[in-house]
């Protein structure tokens, strides 16, 4: 507030662009504390626009200092002004300013919310790079040495975050001192701030001189990796890998593999996780010789490790593992140390290990080829087939794109019928609709004659299947087999049953026929559409439910543009003329709605008129949808809408009940 | 997750979705520490006598031996193995429980570092990963120690050490340092309810002997507690350990060191950010309250703290905030209530006008609490402008009739208490909203007009007007 009799607002400020007066600091400063705290936070999303019309002067001499006062501010105010204040370089005259922006990022910094102190801290580290390197020790550094020995925890917290962003620019005396403060944070008292100090360890270690990291990093790494706490402990695992990649193979064996080694055995499964989880990046920095002498070992205690939870996080690691393995003697390798421990994973009793397995194992078909995929590994792959985890029964179907490139799938093919048959009756609906995504995939690969004999009574099951979402999901399905096997199977195959049941007593799955022709017109072509499914389309115009019958106008709709003009004008316009008379205020918008298409279709098929063209100008088509009385007619569309939402559900509670 | 196959076909049309209901039928699960590597050979444990059936000099030395015997750990989730000698463990331990309870002369200083290491061999472990992720504390059943039977009496034996006569904590200090705290406080963690109660007790009885002990354990709550907050949102033993604080705030001494205050703002209040509240709630309502009895100073950080960090969204935690309050507001001093009043009112004007009727309720029942309808009425000068507009407003607008009953009464007592002032509301009540909305205009108008100006500058900026 005390900006209002600030210098700024009287005439001092005459000579200015007019525009900057206009605005008393005040008035903008009493947005920033609105009672409502939404008011508070659009305020300061806006912080830049008040800055901008406070000038740059101003907003130093001004702003900038309400805003380090008032920081007293739900966690959301808090979080909002901590993003701004990053870009705000440009507002407070550019990069020989940016150092105004510091105090109110400190006091955010030190703030209890991690959301908040992460944000300032992202600031920081972006103004940080706009400094020049005088300003930066001026002013960056010693902002990073008061955080680094505040007195709460958070403050330090902050401060390891910062380390890293001014160390390369800053002088050999200052980053002796960095460096220290760096030390004394990793051994701090609160484990919050060691964890925050070893969660660091890595990205601070990249920017050190290679014998700082020797002598000073690797210490911290080695304690912080025994620490009490195993919070702390595993974050040492992360910054084993950036650590490791910044020594030479020598330097490795003796600093890092010591504590790797233990970190892959410790007392905490959380730690063993972490390893497990870091495999493949620990995997590429300590390089091929360390892998095959130590790793690999590790890895295979990991695999049988007794916490479900560390088998799971390695087994995801396999085929990445065996992908980075030096290409000569790999094969070895894989045979004679992985896939053992594999075997046995098959048949582990915890369901998420053998998940987790079954989504990766098939990636070993193309490293190991193909005499190896099917003495050994089709094995496996039949009897995760018959594993009693719908899952992994679905992972394995889902990848069997891998098996098909090595050996096809035709070895398969006798055990995945049962296993593919059973998923598409299992009762949860997402592992149905997950099995019928797949379909076109295992159509295309086992072919029309295996297909027709054994799947296809499935896809047509789906159609009727009490869950929306897998009636939907087999109607694309239909379409993508049609694009798959061709117009005359169809013809053949699916549309006569599609059509039939139009018949059908439940209203849903004559729905299901209409919503089968909105998907499969277009792949089955002009000449079925008009001679088979538009027959039986305008016969449904009858229909007792109404919920069928602006279906109808729907499907008429989608259909048009494969339609004549003969077609058009004597059988659609006839049936979406009395469908418009409707009785029912949704079949009515519907029907109209969908003479407005067909209307312009004809037009179209009258005079002739090239896409580009038609596009370019403004012709009466466009006109007509701006002529008076649109507004009200929105309204009521709008209207029918809910209406009719309201109208299904009641006639889903009715049904229900009649159930 | 359930197992499908079995399923038979007529549950088909019965939606697979295991919902937690169903999940609960299933049945009770247990697990075992993590650490438990099978060595897949049998124990074996030579049999020893027992302690009552050998002579009085004899005991020590045998009470040691078992001692020693007890730090063998069996797998309890291979139900078949070594079930003789899980047996044999099992009575040896309940026979050092009898003996620790009953014998005189049996704690000799030799002793010390043997009970520790027994209890520490048995205790202390990595918990395992819960089972479920989104374990519900409120829904699911928790997970169950597969070796309770032995782990019970270890604990048992422990307490019954630490609260025998001729416990002496200048020699077990030793012993039982940070380190053993340390751990100790860990397994809070652990899902079963039945350890925490004891490990409850444990904690409370370290506390209370070792003096030099006190400082670090607070702290290491703290961590906890903060670790809780800001990092993991997931710790099984915060109702316990606030179950403890509780009684230790109850003794800390006046005035309050800073070191207390500093726990109640920057830890007991954030507390009430988590979403599992409602699992330790009443304990940490207990555990302000029972500063605020201390220093009654304390009552305006403490409410301002609520302010802030009141729900937003979650109506249960509303309504449980309301009910803190209001436990506050019971041990209120007029003098401090006249500070806060302002802040406080308007959420409580809020809430009050809020669409969920449980919110609404259980902030119209405050006019029922006399002391606090005393307050009230001392400052109504102040309070009912405040409420005023809101309680007006449901009072035509609430969709619950129980609401709009209660805020007629509460209008009712608002009008007794000042008349004059309630009139003067009513017949102004019109104008006031509509100088409201002009001002909500002229602000749009502000922000139309700052807009304007940035987008003129950024033209401006790129050439496209000329300066």
């Amino acid at each position: 507030m005390a900006g209002a009799a600030g210098p700024g607002s009287g005439p001092g400020s005459a000579g200015r662009d007019a525009d900057d007066s206009l605005y008393p600091i005040a008035v903008l400063i009493d947005e920033l504390r609105n009672e409502d705290v939404q008011l508070r936070l659009n305020s300061i999303k806006k912080l830049s626009t008040i800055a901008l019309a406070l000038g740059v002067e101003r907003t130093r001499m001004e702003l900038l200092p309400f805003l380090t006062d008032t920081i007293y501010d739900e966690d959301e105010v808090l979080l909002a002004l901590a993003e701004q204040l990053g870009d705000f370089t440009g507002l407070v005259g550019g990069p020989d300013f940016a150092h105004c922006l510091l105090p109110p990022l400190e006091s955010l910094a030190t703030v209890e919310e991690t959301v908040v102190r992460d944000k300032a801290v992202e600031s920081l580290r972006q103004i940080s790079q706009e400094h020049t390197p005088v300003a930066l020790e001026a002013h960056f550094v010693p902002l990073v040495k008061r955080l680094a020995s505040g007195d709460w925890f958070t403050s330090r917290t902050s401060a390891c975050g910062l380390f890293s962003v001014c160390y390369p620019r800053a002088s050999n005396v200052v980053k002796a001192e960095i460096r220290q403060h760096f030390r004394s944070l990793c051994s701090d008292d609160t484990p919050m701030v060691r964890r925050a100090a070893a969660s660091k360890l890595g990205e601070f270690a990249k920017v050190l001189e290679l014998d700082s990291v020797k002598i000073e990093i690797v210490p911290l790494f080695i304690n912080l990796a025994s620490d009490e706490q195993d919070s702390v402990r595993l974050l040492a695992v992360e910054a084993c890998v950036s650590i490791a990649q910044l020594l030479s193979q020598d330097d490795l064996e003796v600093l890092v593999m010591p504590t790797l080694r233990h970190a892959a055995e410790d007392k905490s499964w959380r730690v063993r996780y972490m390893v497990a989880d870091k495999f493949s990046e620990l995997q590429k920095a300590v390089g091929p010789k360390i892998t095959l002498n130590d790793l690999i070992p590790a890895f295979q205690n990991l695999l049988k490790d007794c916490e479900a939870e560390v088998r799971a996080a390695a087994v995801h690691k396999v085929k990445e593992l065996c992908e980075n393995l030096p290409i000569e003697g790999r094969e070895t390798i894989i045979m004679n140390r992985i896939l053992p421990y594999i075997k046995e994973l098959v048949s582990d009793t915890n369901q998420h290990v053998k998940i987790a397995l079954a989504s990766v194992i098939m990636g070993l078909c193309t490293i190991l080829g193909k005499e190896n995929t099917i003495e050994h590994l089709l094995p496996l792959f039949l009897a995760q087939l018959k594993d009693e985890c719908p899952e992994v029964r679905l992972n394995i179907i889902s990848n069997l794109d891998c098996v098909n490139e090595v050996i096809g799938i035709r070895q398969l093919s006798q055990s995945l019928l049962p296993a593919i048959v059973e998923l598409a009756e299992d009762a949860k609906w997402r592992v149905r609709l997950a099995i019928i995504e797949y379909m076109p995939l295992l159509a295309g690969q086992l072919g029309m004659e295996f297909f027709d004999e054994k799947l296809n009574s499935l896809c047509m099951a789906w159609l009727v299947d009490h869950v929306y979402a897998i009636r939907e999901a087999a109607t694309n399905n239909l379409m993508k087999l049609v694009q798959k096997f061709g117009t005359e199977w169809a013809q053949t195959t699916i549309v006569p049953k599609v059509l039939v049941m139009a018949n059908d007593p439940n209203y849903l799955h004559r729905m299901t026929t209409l919503f089968c022709i909105n998907a499969l017109s277009e792949a089955c072509g002009q000449e079925i559409t008009a001679k088979q499914m538009l027959p039986i389309v305008l016969k449904m115009a009858g229909d007792q439910v109404a919920n069928v019958r602006f279906n109808v106008a729907k499907s008429l709709q989608k259909i048009g543009p494969l339609l004549d003009t003969d077609a058009l004008q004597g059988k659609v316009k006839p049936v979406l003329q009395k469908l418009g008379q409707d009785e029912d205020m949704d079949v009515k918008y519907f029907a109209q709605e969908a003479i407005s298409v067909v209307a312009q279709r004809l037009r179209k098929l009258d005079f002739p008129v090239k896409d580009s063209e038609e596009h370019r100008a403004p012709g009466p088509d466009k006109n007509h949808f701006l002529r008076p009385g649109m507004l009200g007619e929105d309204t009521g569309k709008f209207l029918s809408l809910m209406s009719r939402q309201h109208k299904e559900t009641e006639r889903l509670a009715w049904l229900l009940r009649g159930q | 997750m359930s197992s499908a196959p079995t399923t038979p076909p007529s549950v088909d049309k019965v939606d697979g979705f295991s919902r937690k209901s169903v999940r609960k039928a299933r049945q009770k699960r247990s697990q075992s520490s993590s650490q438990f590597r099978s060595q897949g050979k049998p124990i074996e444990l030579a049999p020893l006598p027992l302690l009552k059936d050998v002579p009085t000099s004899e005991q020590p030395e045998l009470f040691l031996k078992k001692l020693q015997q007890c730090c063998v750990i069996f797998d309890f989730m291979d139900t078949l193995s070594d079930l003789k000698m899980k047996e044999y463990k099992r009575s040896t331990l309940s026979e050092l429980v009898d003996y620790i309870t009953i014998s005189r002369g049996c704690l000799t200083e030799q002793t010390y570092p043997e009970v520790v290491r027994m209890v520490s061999c048995n205790i202390f472990r990595t918990l395992p990963p819960s089972d479920s992720n989104e374990f519900d504390p409120e829904e699911d059943e928790p997970t169950l120690e597969a070796s309770w039977p032995h782990l019970q009496l270890v604990y048992e034996f422990f307490i019954r050490f630490l609260e025998s006569q001729e416990f002496q904590p200048s020699i077990a200090k030793k012993y039982i340092d940070q380190k053993f705290v340390l751990q100790l406080l860990e397994l809070f963690d652990s899902e079963d309810p039945r350890e925490r109660d004891y490990l409850k007790t444990v904690l409370h009885r370290i506390y209370g002997k070792f003096l030099g002990l006190r400082a670090f354990i607070r702290k290491q709550i703290n961590n906890i507690f903060l670790r809780f907050v800001y990092e993991t949102e997931h710790f099984n033993g915060v109702a316990e350990l606030l179950e403890i604080l509780g009684s230790i705030i109850n003794g800390f001494a006046l005035p309050l060191k800073a070191e207390h205050k500093q726990f109640l703002v920057k830890v007991l209040i954030p507390l009430h950010t988590v979403r599992s509240l409602s699992l330790f709630h009443a304990q940490l309502a207990y555990c302000i309250v029972q500063f605020l009895e201390k220093d009654p100073s304390l009552t305006e950080p403490v409410i301002r703290g609520l302010m802030k960090f009141w729900p937003k969204t979650c109506s249960q935690k509303e309504v449980m905030f309301l009910g803190e309050l209001e436990e506050i507001l019971d041990v209120i001093e007029p003098s401090q209530f006249v500070k806060i009043q302002e802040p406080l009112f308007k959420q409580i004007a809020k809430c009050v006008s809020s669409p969920h009727f449980q919110v609404a309720e259980r902030a119209l029942y405050y006019w029922n609490n006399e002391y606090i309808m005393s307050l009230i009425e001392e400052n109504s000068n102040v309070i009912l402008p405040i409420m005023f507009s809101s309680l007006y407003r449901i009072s035509k607008e609430h969709w619950n009739p129980a609401i709009v009953a209660l805020v007629y009464n509460v209008l009712k007592a608002f009008m007794e208490m000042n008349s004059a002032m309630f009139d003067e509301l009513t017949a102004t009540y019109k104008s006031d909203r509509q100088r409201e909305k002009k001002k909500e205009k002229e602000r749009e108008e502000l922000w139309k007009k700052l807009e304007d100006l940035e987008l003129k500058r950024g033209l401006r900026r790129d050439g496209i007007i000329p300066t």
